[in-house]
């Protein structure tokens, strides 16, 4: 088996044995986290930067337990509120901490493309953590990671992702990824939110009707309304909103009896969805995709880092 | 002093002529075109294998001077007119200060005058400012020699400003020249609403936020009977607009680019390459196709580059933060001989048409003809020129090209402007 | 949760094509070897110097030195370092289940997390570690097939002191080969069997490879010394 990426950027640069190979490498972090010591040796002497350029609590943090647990060094630098306020230009930003001799950089940017040309300017290895409205690509993987626990495979699962699709990083990678893996996939958003060209993403199904979508669905992925993004409200209030889009307790019937509910998080509670529904014991695995996040960037990092050697010393 | 340029191919559709002559040149005017010409005393040049048409023009340029000199000035802009084969170039009003008033015109054309390689016809803007609010000064303006008026780089957003723009313009008897763009819909768009920008992930500028002030500054043709150029059409349906604007009888007439007809959304990859990231954006592959075949049926007047230079860092960054635009001056001549003309959509004598003719009679030029008593602003093009467009090989300040690695066949070997070399053999001469 | 992740893991596994595509190769190397000496690409068959009948002889031995060395198996645990490993260790719980009527805690330990060839050895494929009871103030036996440098035992003492606090860690393994780099001794050793650093000892087994041996290999260029490479190992 080989594992040949060097970066993680674009999902759609990956196999479905590629994602498959890291989900199966987070399981085994598992068992490391399920620890009292979880951490492992792995990649002690590396040097990890996490360059959040934009304000990121939750991914940062995510990214941050990973590598630690497994020993690297990690340094978090603020892009926009340092250099960037002072005029520096992102490629001179990368040049310096190349200059620290570093091994990889995570980057959040609120602009689309920023990775890629991190990966193009540094050398190292670059893990996008979500590049303004284009790629998310962990989140995707903690996705299907949480989706695959407890479904136990991809085949013939419908996922129905709900809300700002048109405005969300999330969905840049999860659709693409859902796709590489098999599963049907339906967009369901006010025309407002949607993107352009759904299909671009890989949606097979387009609807405004969330009532009519979730009785065929095996999992509702509700995307948080990122009330930031707008400057014109594309929908006339919350309540409406929550009325015609939102997973309400009345909308439980509808579904699947084993429908899981998914969420990227942080939750608008009673605007994308109810408590009873994020909270809900049997169907929400929103808790589990948090775990999932690090296990997923601890195998991302470790695939990554571990080079392109294929040995098969045991 | 006279100039003889011997054995060349003519073609100037204008008078009808396509064959081998020479041309004979004092004072800088055509003297005679005829066969086996003879002079007494002056310079004769072989051109033998060559083409020479009437001197072309590009009706769209930024020379960035005064105010952005560190992108490009009339200096090097002209270079890179010269080097690519034009004889005159039509300057933008988008500067710092804003051509606004008849002091700005004088300056550019003291520049031109002073350090310049071909002639600069100075487009003043509409709006003070490129406020889109208050009338700029298009009396004094014209009077100092303002050929055009334009706020290319934003739409006049206020339609009963645009009004007042051509209401106000049409005494002058020059086109108002336009960039459309409705900022309502485009917004932050930065690139082609639709695959591009779901595909990488940022805000979408649609189609219809230019094809909506087409058909509105079109109504206002209509309206006030002022002469109207659409700058830099795009769209397949825009250009349908100005088509049907034309067999109505308006005074109408557009624009399009190397750039927009050879490249299109397709072209930006995973790797956000900001040197296609240009206003209005690439288009779809079908748009691109309706510009050509626009080009082939006459509903497009002119080519024009729309030569926006900026520095390197300043588009080395991210594609959303950086300028639009991409330079053109010095590649536009060979993309229309390799995909135009080498590929037979269009002839030579059409190509006269779209980048010598029309680009003069809509800016009120004195046409120039391969004609004796004609001033002698001519082209020299080697026609089997194969070449590959590089960085290095540039004299504009930038390099923000599209088209770097193309592999084009032709290119301008001299350039006359009246009667004087400003580029020989390829090379520009000081 | 692990247990089910885990048959959700090799159920999803079992059929992939890159495995049957990778490992298949060894498998008929290891049943062409019946007749002797062979080539293959892994390298030219030397000797065999264990035999499936010696295989046996020592492993009973070292169930006897260990349930004598620790006076019964009341506080030992096995856990074998896969991928040969936890094989051996399984067939000395079974062993010591004879002679003693005990069965004893069996797990099997991964190292991939702690290797100190991270970079330049870098192999995707990641095993599990099991082992389903507590190590705390147990005796410990670690079971391998070859020591050789000692680093992969350095490594599975690392993990294994972050899994909990053994009372004492013993070592046992089927092969001696030498050219220790960390001072490193086993407690218990099957035979040994003095090597050049550029041959490779390898132990096969009947259950997966068809026929138990341990043979010393000439290496080819591009191989590493280091046990046989096997499909997921049994129980898996």
């Amino acid at each position: 088996m080989s594992f040949s990426h060097k970066h993680l950027i674009d999902i759609t640069e990956y196999s479905a044995d590629d994602l498959m190979l890291i989900l199966e490498t987070a399981e085994k972090f598992k068992q490391v986290n399920e620890r009292r010591i979880k951490q492992v040796p792995t990649l002690k002497g590396f040097t990890v930067v996490n360059m959040f350029n934009e304000p990121s609590t939750r991914t940062r943090s995510s990214f941050e337990i990973a590598e630690k647990r497994l020993s690297a060094n990690s340094l978090n630098f603020g892009g926009s509120s340092t250099s960037t306020v002072k005029g520096e230009s992102l490629v001179d930003t990368v040049e310096t901490l190349c200059a620290y001799k570093i091994d990889c950089i995570v980057v959040r940017d609120k602009h689309a493309g920023v990775p890629r040309k991190i990966a193009d300017v540094s050398g190292v290895a670059v893990i996008d953590a979500g590049d303004g409205k284009h790629q998310h690509p962990t989140q995707a993987l903690l996705d299907l990671y949480s989706i695959w626990e407890k479904k136990g495979s991809f085949d013939k699962l419908h996922v129905g992702v709900v809300g700002d699709i048109g405005h969300s990083r999330v969905c840049g990678s999860l659709i693409p990824a859902l796709k590489i893996m098999g599963c049907e996939v339906t967009v369901i958003a006010p025309p407002t939110l949607m993107p352009a060209r759904p299909d671009v993403l890989g949606a097979d199904h387009v609807t405004y009707n969330l009532d009519e979508a979730l009785p065929e669905l095996d999992v509702v992925y509700m995307l948080r309304i990122q009330r930031e993004r707008f400057e014109g409200a594309p929908y006339p209030s919350l309540r409406e909103y929550n009325q015609l889009f939102g997973l309400t307790r009345e909308r439980d019937r509808l579904m699947k009896p084993d429908a899981l509910v998914c969420h990227p998080g942080p939750i608008n509670r009673g605007v994308e969805l109810d408590s009873f529904m994020a909270d809900h014991p049997e169907r929400s695995v929103i808790l589990d995709q948090v775990y999932a996040g690090v296990l997923v960037r601890m195998a991302a990092l470790y695939l990554l880092l571990g080079g392109s050697n294929d040995g098969f010393d045991a | 002093m006279a100039l003889m340029l011997k054995g060349a191919r003519l073609i100037d559709p204008q008078v009808g002529l396509d064959e081998v002559a020479d041309i004979l040149i004092r004072d800088g005017r055509i003297v005679e075109i005829g066969h086996d010409l003879v002079m007494e005393k002056g310079v004769e040049r072989d051109l033998s294998g060559k083409i020479i048409v009437p001197g072309l023009v590009d009706m769209h340029v930024h020379l960035r001077e005064p105010g952005f000199e560190q992108k490009e000035d009339i200096a090097s802009g002209t270079r890179a007119a010269a080097h690519g084969g034009f004889t005159a170039v039509c300057a933008m009003p988008n500067t710092s200060p804003v051509i606004d008033n008849a002091l700005g015109v004088e300056y550019v054309k003291a520049r031109a005058a002073a350090v310049g390689k071909c002639r600069v016809i100075v487009a003043g803007a509409c709006s003070k400012g490129l406020g889109g609010d208050t009338l700029a000064d298009m009396g004094d303006m014209r009077a100092h020699g303002a050929q055009a008026f334009t706020d290319d780089g934003r739409g006049i957003q206020d339609t009963g400003m645009m009004r007042r723009v051509m209401d106000y313009a049409k005494q002058f008897d020059v086109p108002v020249m336009v960039h459309c763009q409705d900022d309502a819909l485009v917004g932050d768009g930065q690139v082609n609403e639709g695959v591009a920008s779901t595909r990488l992930g940022m805000l979408g500028w649609p189609a219809e936020g230019e094809e909506i002030e087409i058909a509105r500054d079109i109504a206002l043709a209509r309206l006030t009977g002022c002469p109207l150029h659409i700058q830099h059409v795009t769209t397949a349906r825009g250009l349908e607009l100005v088509r049907a604007a034309k067999a109505e009888g308006l005074p109408v007439t557009c624009e399009v680019t190397p750039h927009h007809m050879f490249l299109t959304e397709d072209a930006i990859g995973p790797e956000y390459q900001t040197a296609l990231k240009v206003n209005p954006p690439l288009r779809t592959a079908a748009d691109a196709a309706a510009l050509v075949a626009g080009v082939a049926d006459g509903t497009v007047d002119a080519i024009v580059t729309d030569h926006a230079p900026h520095t390197a860092w300043e588009k080395d960054r991210e594609f959303e933060l950086a300028p639009f635009g991409m330079t053109g001056l010095e590649t536009s001549l060979a993309l229309v001989l390799t995909h135009l003309v080498g590929a037979g959509v269009i002839g030579y004598d059409r190509m006269v048409e779209l980048m010598a003719v029309a680009p003069r009679a809509i800016l009120r030029e004195e046409p120039v003809k391969l004609a004796a008593g004609s001033v002698a602003d001519l082209t020299v093009i080697d026609p089997d020129a194969a070449w590959t467009v590089e960085e290095g090989d540039f004299l504009s300040k930038a390099v923000n090209s599209g088209f770097i690695g193309a592999e084009l066949t032709g290119r301008a070997t001299d350039t006359y402007v009246a009667g004087y070399a400003t580029m020989e053999d390829g090379r520009i001469v000081e | 949760m692990a247990q089910r992740g885990q048959g959700l893991f090799f159920a999803l596994r079992r059929p992939s094509q890159r495995l049957r595509r990778r490992y298949g190769r060894f498998r008929l190397y290891a049943l062409s070897m019946k007749k002797g000496v062979c080539m293959n690409d892994a390298g030219t068959v030397k000797s065999i110097c264990m035999d499936a009948d010696e295989i046996e002889r020592s492993l009973t031995r070292i169930a006897h030195q260990i349930l004598e060395t620790n006076k019964g198996a009341a506080q030992i645990a096995l856990v074998g370092i896969v991928t040969r490993g936890d094989l051996l260790a399984k067939m000395l719980a079974s062993r010591i289940e004879e002679i003693e009527g005990v069965a004893v805690p069996l797990g099997a330990l991964d190292i991939s997390f702690y290797r100190d060839d991270f970079m330049t050895h870098f192999a995707p494929e990641v095993h599990s570690t099991d082992i389903p009871f507590d190590i705390d103030g147990k005796t410990v036996v670690l079971v391998d097939d070859i020591l050789y440098t000692g680093r992969t035992i350095r490594a599975a003492l690392d993990a294994l002191m972050d899994i909990g606090r053994p009372a004492a860690v013993q070592l046992a393994v089927l092969v001696d080969r030498g050219h220790r780099e960390l001072p490193i001794r086993a407690d218990y050793v099957g035979k040994n069997v003095p090597s050049s650093s550029d041959e490779n000892v390898r132990l096969f087994l009947k259950d997966i490879d068809g026929t138990s041996a341990v043979e010393i290999l000439a290496m080819g260029p591009g191989d590493r010394a280091g046990a046989a490479p096997i499909q997921k190992t049994g129980g898996e």
